[in-house]
């Protein structure tokens, strides 16, 4: 792994961009090319980059894409396994780095691991990687019997040879294998679904023991020879920088080994442990010039996205007919307004990573999700030129989006800079953490709906006024000053997010409003507020036509929409909910695939909400491997549960105010419903699991509320209002 | 210099009194499976057992330990009778279900759940709302809940 200087031909900036915008559209191809260029280890042949084979038959499947307990490690080994045929039981995982993807010309593809794209952006590449070394096993193995390829066949970690009964382990043809060169792309055939004995199959997770034992190493947990420990404070006012600091009242400090600025914006405390860095740097005088934002509250955000409400210009995302018209004409016009708060992701491992600067060389230890834009902030950090740098990525402690960014990557590597040829580890505390996000962003948003005599929805304004994800993280993605992400399940067509309605005039518009808070992409990112918006609307439309919520969905949703509300009703025994239990649905098309849910919830006179069960149903195309789907449905409930219930990170003197999961609260297992997963491919596309199903999990809930108590809940978090029965 | 006893070893670390156990165990000791969360005993992921009892580390000073045997994930096997390299029965109920996703809270999680297990050998529903007030960010909870039903059949 020694051809780094091959970086040289691509250029510096087009590669730092491109690996900041991660996963937007980049064009890259993915080769099958011969192993030749790589300095392949003798003793373990690689047959191609995505498949090492070792002469104990244990065969180690490379990994592109980040770990963060999603259980994409998992799904993506098992479609390189289905198609090499190899013995499951042999299988271990690998991630390639960064820099090696750089330098071999990206044969991994893209590193970036967000919108629920792991497994269905990367299937057909990978699957053909496994289908590639599965045919030069096979020609290694004709080779050595000198008889036509086509006579031989491959399965469970072996060749075998029809007319002589001759067999051969993988791991004995892996050395010829390597030597081979690679099928042309045209020759790799893949296998048809039906026919999957690997993938698709409901197999244990690869990582789990090391997660029970105590011996899985996360990036908070990496101990490099001579390391030191950095614990940082940067200006919790958005926009505000670092005026002045006195480094010598706690230069003093127990084991502390130097203070240290970092950026324009921080100062961290190296020590020899987190404990001594963090109460050095919490006793560290700091004088910070507050900036612009100091007086920004979350008044003064609420006011300006409210006049966004009724702005006359906004950016278009979705429109049919003449909703003015519409409006004008209908029998019945409803109008409602909500608004969603900025929520942090709070991931359980704080922000981390581990640095080594030197002139020649600086080393990144860090959990991230996305490899390559780690390598291009540190590149960018250090001034040192990509091929002199490398990311190690680590398990991620949770990663819901959050992870996508670099600030602390950028962090670490400033600091270690300042202490050359020592590794240094920052440890964000989790107050720093709580302060410093990519927020989920803010928005508000009114729905105008109108009905006709027969109360059908024949007309519908939604506009959104509110915070551009990408105009926080990346405006050079932005669409002539739009951001297309904000229309996330409100598109009108496409593979990604389509919005289900069919609404003869219909505009759906944003009207941007981007406070000095970064945004920026959060499990289920703009899905989560439209869902609830439009989940709730047209409960309350339905209501107001007098029509059971579930008829009139079927009524204006499309087929593929109404499929997987109908199957999530079906097996929820919808309308015949027990005695004081209520059922509430909602639909979504996100991140590729088509979920719905219906909840089941009382409410008490006093007050209480309980959650008794949510029926989920997912149409994600393919289903790679359903127990990880389930797990991923349930799990994303608790994230989507914990946002509508509790989630709301508030501004002050333009800081966030909330500090801590003392503040910040999230659910915890007596909230925890029953949750039964329908998992329905039809086999057609490809869909992501990871994200879709948290969008519904908050409305199908808030229209249960109704049917329990009446009260429409159009503000978050539900914990600021009250559910008693007056 | 505070001498403890973790995991049936007696160790010496040179700290300050007030350093909360969580971070002697991390980076004093090495014993990175006790997890930082939050640091104010709200997440539970730096839970272990100190004498017996699931403590939440990160808000325990050194010095308050004492002579008082500590258990942490790393020993947890041992604890409960299994040889080296065997799982102890709560975690090998956490395998069985497959409980956990990044896994970063599982420590805390199955320390939580040993000694739940430990004062309530069949705990109901309502005794693990109770007992398990650990955070999980993946939202774990429905698996946790049937492994630790499963461990008390065990």
């Amino acid at each position: 792994m020694t051809h780094l200087s091959k970086i040289a031909t691509i250029s510096r900036r087009g590669f730092l961009i491109a690996a900041a915008a991660g996963g937007f559209s980049l064009g890259w191809r993915v080769p099958f090319g011969s192993s030749a260029a790589f300095a392949t280890d003798a003793d373990d042949p690689e047959i191609n980059a995505w498949v090492v084979i070792k002469p104990d038959e244990t065969v180690a499947i490379r990994i592109a894409r980040s770990e963060m307990g999603q259980g994409t490690l998992t799904g993506l080994a098992q479609l390189v396994a289905e198609e090499l045929g190899c013995d499951w039981s042999k299988v271990t995982t690998d991630y390639p780095t960064p820099g090696q993807n750089i330098a071999r010309k990206r044969v991994w593809g893209n590193f970036s691991t967000g919108g629920s794209r792991g497994i269905r952006e990367s299937n057909d590449y990978v699957r053909k990687g496994g289908a590639a070394a599965r045919m030069m096993l096979v020609q290694a193995a004709a080779n050595e019997w000198k008889v036509p390829a086509t006579e031989c066949s491959a399965a469970n970690g072996a060749v075998s040879h029809a007319g002589s009964g001759r067999m051969l382990s993988y791991g004995k043809l892996a050395a010829a294998a390597a030597k081979l060169d690679p099928p042309s792309p045209g020759d790799i055939k893949l296998k048809d679904p039906k026919d999957w004995t690997i993938a698709g199959r409901p197999l244990p997770r690869l990582d789990t023991r090391p997660k029970l034992t105590g011996e899985q190493v996360y990036g908070i947990d990496l101990k490099l020879p001579g390391m030191l420990i950095a614990a940082i404070r940067d200006c919790p006012v958005y926009g505000g920088k670092v005026k002045s600091f006195d480094a010598a009242k706690v230069q003093n400090m127990r084991g502390v080994k130097k203070v240290v600025p970092v950026g324009e914006t921080g100062v961290a405390v190296i020590a020899d442990t987190f404990w001594n860095a963090k109460t050095a740097v919490a006793a560290l005088p700091v004088v910070w010039d507050d900036g612009p934002n100091n007086s920004v509250t979350s008044d003064t955000i609420a006011a300006m996205l409210k006049e966004g409400l009724d702005a006359p210009e906004a950016f278009i995302g979705n429109k049919a007919g003449d909703v003015k018209a519409g409006l004008a004409g209908a029998a019945k016009v409803m109008e409602a307004e909500f608004a969603y708060p900025y929520q942090n992701h709070a991931t359980m491992e704080p922000m981390n990573a581990t640095a080594r600067y030197t002139d020649d060389k600086c080393e990144v230890w860090c959990p991230t999700q996305n490899g390559e834009a780690a390598l291009a902030a540190t590149a960018e950090a250090s001034g040192l030129p990509v091929a002199k740098c490398e990311v190690y990525k680590q398990l991620l402690g949770g990663g819901f989006g959050r992870r996508g960014r670099t600030d602390y990557v950028q962090q670490a590597v400033w600091i270690a800079k300042q202490m050359p040829g020592t590794p240094v580890k920052l440890i964000w505390t989790r107050e720093e953490d709580m302060t410093h996000c990519g927020y989920h962003p803010i928005t508000q948003c009114k729905m105008t709906g109108g009905l006709d005599a027969q109360g059908n929805l024949v007309a519908l304004h939604m506009r959104i006024s509110g915070q551009s994800i990408l105009a926080s993280l990346s405006p050079q993605s932005m669409k002539d000053g739009m951001d297309p992400v904000t229309f996330q399940g409100l598109n009108a067509g496409g593979a990604e997010s389509a919005f289900g309605y069919d609404v003869p005039n219909l505009l759906i518009d944003h009207a941007m409003r981007n406070p000095p808070i970064t945004a920026g992409f959060w499990r289920g990112v703009n899905t989560n507020h439209n869902a609830i918006y439009v989940e709730s609307f047209i409960d309350e439309l339905a209501h107001a036509a007098g029509q059971d919520p579930l008829e009139f969905r079927r009524k204006h949703l499309k087929p593929a929409h109404f499929a997987v509300l109908q199957a999530a009703a079906d097996k929820a025994g919808y309308g015949k909910a027990p005695e004081g239990h209520f059922h509430g649905l909602a639909q979504v098309m996100g991140f590729g695939s088509y979920v719905a849910a219906c909840a089941e919830v009382s409410v008490s006179r006093d007050g209480h909400l309980k959650i008794h069960k949510i029926v989920a149903a997912t149409n994600c195309g393919h289903a790679v491997n359903p127990a990880q789907i389930e797990r991923q449905v349930a799990g994303s409930f608790v994230y989507g549960l914990s946002a509508m219930l509790y989630g709301e990170c508030t501004v002050a003197g333009g800081a966030i105010e909330q500090t801590n999961f003392d503040t910040y609260n999230v659910m915890r297992i007596d909230e925890m419903p029953v949750v039964e997963s329908i998992i329905m491919p039809s086999g057609d596309f490809w869909g992501g699991v990871g994200e879709p199903t948290i969008a519904v999990a908050a409305p199908a809930v808030l229209n249960a509320i109704f049917a329990a108590t009446g009260k429409r809940i159009r503000t978050f978090p539900l914990a600021k209002h009250d559910l008693r029965q007056t | 210099m505070v001498a403890l006893n973790v995991n049936g070893r007696t160790y010496q670390a040179d700290v300050d009194a007030r350093t909360p156990l969580l971070w002697v165990l991390r980076d004093t000791l090495g014993l990175t499976g006790t997890k930082y969360g939050c640091g104010i005993a709200q997440c539970g992921a730096c839970t272990v057992h100190i004498g017996g009892v699931a403590t939440r580390s990160c808000q325990v000073p050194i010095s308050q330990v004492g002579s008082k045997q500590i258990t942490t994930i790393e020993g947890l096997a041992q604890s409960s009778g299994a040889g080296n390299g065997i799982l102890g029965k709560v975690q090998q109920a956490w395998l069985d279900n497959e409980v956990p996703q990044c896994g970063y809270c599982q420590s805390g999680m199955i320390m939580a759940a040993a000694a739940l297990l430990k004062d309530k050998p069949n705990p109901t529903d309502a005794d693990i709302d109770d007992a398990i007030t650990n955070i999980c960010r993946c939202g774990t909870y429905q698996q946790v809940r049937a492994a630790i039903h499963a461990a008390a059949k065990a």
